[in-house]
């Protein structure tokens, strides 16, 4: 039997393994092996792909970061093979009631911000960077309220965000953070109702989630994943559940140059320095 | 660029709404092309990008101008809706189902467009010569209509003064058809979870079935329950021919034991008890019932007549069923001794002897006519008369 090509995946909700059985059942009809192990958090993703433990990870814009400079550290190279059309090109906003004082950035000094979990590069760190370069220090001038859920997932789970939006609507909070696609959706669920709210500030923009290879990736099975990804249509009935779930229409080729935004708020907020320390250690001195 | 490319949102926001008539500007137009978006909401450039990247358009945004209602972006339509549709099913007429019902119709109503790709689902009743009538649909139309409430339609507060052993023989008459009801009860609502929803008046009509057999359950048990504080006896016998009928799991062989034969000869049981019964509440509660029960036969026939006309073979197989549970309740004692004298008893209406000849003569008829009504029924739906005779007379003695 061949060995299947691996991918690591995280599981941030059960979802999760419906989609890559799925994914598992449609290579095999192309003729292509294919298993994926799952991880709880991406710091335990990243370690396993470094260990070998798997060939292509899915991982988070805060992963690929965390990879990009481990590898850096080691002396190995990453690459990101494939995205979603739909992570290419985000921006977060920052909300405020509409009927709030607050008009401009500068009026969020001393008042509270919701974020998500602090590992959420959309509902923390990009948010967060954003009041920073405008001049406000988010651990001085500002009063953050974190609603951490489920860290190491890296803000996959949409839940933190939600809570800061209950929170601003209840008044808990003066402003909340999201990604711009969740300030449409929260309107059309009802958790923000239309014209309860006013977007303050919108970030630069920014992708998401890529699938990244190291270099010791077998190069015939990864080009051959990369082909099949780019090849499924959502016109086809046996992947198009699949991409629903998935939350694309497309896969695109990786492109990198738009984590820069996020790579700026992690040099800031030092959110992975301790982590990319700890395995580019182990990975010198296994 | 034409009026219907052009898109003006005035106030209205993306969050209430303003996308469908982006949506319904886009289908105007072929994938690739593009249409115009204008718009004072002031989330709105913030809520196009999102909602286009969600759902596949390509949108360029326009540098901003003074004139008023100058658009603000520009959007291409992208192939993920017209892709979605690409190999849907049609499920054919909405008046007349078609002969096979394909598992991945699924819950579909019949002529609704399916998605490629949409879930299978395990109907193991979907062909139309295995579970159609002609007239179903006229059937669930007056079912649905003659509905009724027992606490209204029966007059509980009537009062009447029966003798002890009268008032037990009711009770017993009770409990009989309260077990046989609860057959009639669970069989059609087993077959309405198997028959394929593309058959839906077949499977609406098994279900408005299902709670006819439930209000009977209830009028028979309050009836029993009126004088006496428990009910009375079940035989073996006689759950192990209602058992027969559970365990038979051929949609149309199930329809001819249970509905043409058993309710056939229950329609004649509820006569009997609407003419003779010796109270007004049991009276009356047959008269109800009756109609209810005329109904369920009516389907029986009805689709083992349209059964038959598709396929004759199926005479064979139904002769066959209804041979092979004689032969398995051969041995058993049929219908239970309590019963048949509780009968007689309760068109006797007492204990005088010239009463219970005039009781005997009465249940000795309504054999008789139950044997007739099953001879009736079996030559319609296309045996012999000498074929139906032979056929009646190996019907289980517990009447269902």
């Amino acid at each position: 039997m061949t060995k299947p090509f691996l991918l690591g995946a995280v599981a941030y909700d059960a979802k999760v393994v419906t989609i890559w059985d799925g994914f598992q059942r449609w290579f095999a009809q192309h003729d292509f092996a294919f298993d994926y192990m799952l991880y709880s958090n991406y710091e335990q993703q990243v370690e396993g792909h470094f260990s070998g433990h798997f060939h292509v990870a899915w991982n988070s814009p805060l992963a690929w970061l965390q990879a990009e400079r481990i590898a850096a550290r080691t002396g190995r190279t990453v690459k990101a093979i494939a995205m979603r059309d739909t992570d290419c090109d985000l921006t977060s906003v920052i909300v405020v009631r509409q009927d709030s004082p607050i008009q401009t950035i500068r009026d969020l000094r001393n008042k509270t911000v919701a974020v998500g979990a602090s590992d959420s590069p959309q509902a923390t760190l990009i948010p967060l960077l954003h009041l920073a370069e405008a001049g406000l220090d988010p651990e001085k001038d500002v009063n953050v309220h974190r609603f951490d859920l489920l860290v190491g997932k890296h803000g996959d789970h949409i839940g933190g965000e939600r809570h800061a939006a209950n929170a601003l609507i209840d008044g808990r909070v003066d402003a909340a953070c999201m990604i711009d696609g969740n300030h449409l959706l929260f309107a059309r669920e009802g958790t923000l109702p239309a014209n309860s709210t006013r977007i303050l500030a919108q970030t630069a923009e920014y992708d998401h989630c890529n699938f990244t290879v190291l270099d010791i990736a077998p190069i015939e099975a990864v080009a051959r994943f990369r082909e099949l990804l780019l090849s499924m249509s959502y016109d086809d009935p046996s992947v198009r559940p699949l991409l629903n779930l998935e939350g694309l229409k497309q896969w695109r080729p990786g492109r990198t140059e738009k984590y820069a935004l996020l790579a700026r708020a992690i040099d800031r907020f030092h959110t992975i320095d301790a982590f990319v320390d700890k395995v580019s250690n182990a990975c010198r001195y296994p | 660029m034409t009026a219907s490319n052009a898109v003006e949102l005035g106030r209205l926001g993306l969050d209430q709404g303003g996308y469908l008539l982006i949506k319904h500007a886009l289908r105007t137009v072929p994938v690739g092309s593009a249409i115009q978006v204008s718009g004072e909401s002031p989330e709105l450039a913030i809520h196009l990008r999102s909602w286009c990247r969600t759902q596949g358009h390509r949108i360029d945004f326009l540098s901003q101008t003074s004139a008023d209602h100058a658009p603000i972006a520009i959007i291409y339509r992208g192939s993920a809706e017209t892709g979605r549709w690409v190999g849907a099913q049609s499920t054919g007429d909405a008046s007349m189902p078609q002969q096979h019902a394909p598992a991945n119709w699924g819950l579909a109503g019949r002529s609704a467009t399916v998605e490629a790709g949409s879930p299978s689902f395990e109907f193991p009743l979907n062909t139309r010569t295995e579970v159609w009538a002609q007239e179903v649909a006229r059937l669930y139309a007056q079912a649905l209509a003659a509905q009724w409430n027992p606490l209204a339609a029966i007059p509980w507060d009537e009062s009447f003064d029966l003798p002890d052993e009268i008032e037990d023989a009711v009770v017993q008459v009770m409990t009989y058809l309260i077990e046989n009801e609860t057959a009639a009860l669970i069989i059609p609502a087993r077959f309405a979870a198997q028959i394929h929803p593309h058959f839906r008046e077949v499977m609406q009509l098994l279900a408005i079935q299902a709670a006819d057999e439930a209000r009977h359950i209830e009028v028979f048990t309050r009836r029993a329950l009126l004088r006496r504080a428990k009910l009375g006896l079940s035989t073996a016998g006689g759950q192990a021919s209602l058992k027969t009928l559970l365990d038979e799991t051929d949609f149309t062989l199930s329809g001819m034991l249970l509905s043409v034969l058993g309710e056939g000869s229950f329609l004649s049981l509820l006569l009997f008890l609407h003419q003779y019964a010796p109270d007004p509440v049991t009276r009356e509660i047959a008269r109800m019932v009756s109609q209810d029960e005329a109904r369920h036969v009516a389907f029986g026939v009805a689709h083992l007549t349209w059964h038959v006309n598709e396929q004759p073979s199926c005479l064979d197989r139904l002769a066959i069923a209804i041979e092979r549970r004689h032969d398995m309740l051969a041995n058993t004692a049929g219908l239970n001794e309590e019963v048949f004298d509780a009968l007689i008893l309760l068109a006797a209406g007492s204990l005088q002897p010239e009463a219970l000849r005039a009781g005997w003569n009465k249940v000795q008829t309504l054999i008789s006519d139950m044997d007739q009504g099953r001879i009736k029924r079996l030559r319609k739906i296309g045996f012999s008369d000498s074929k139906a005779q032979s056929l009646s007379a190996l019907h289980t003695r517990n009447f269902m």
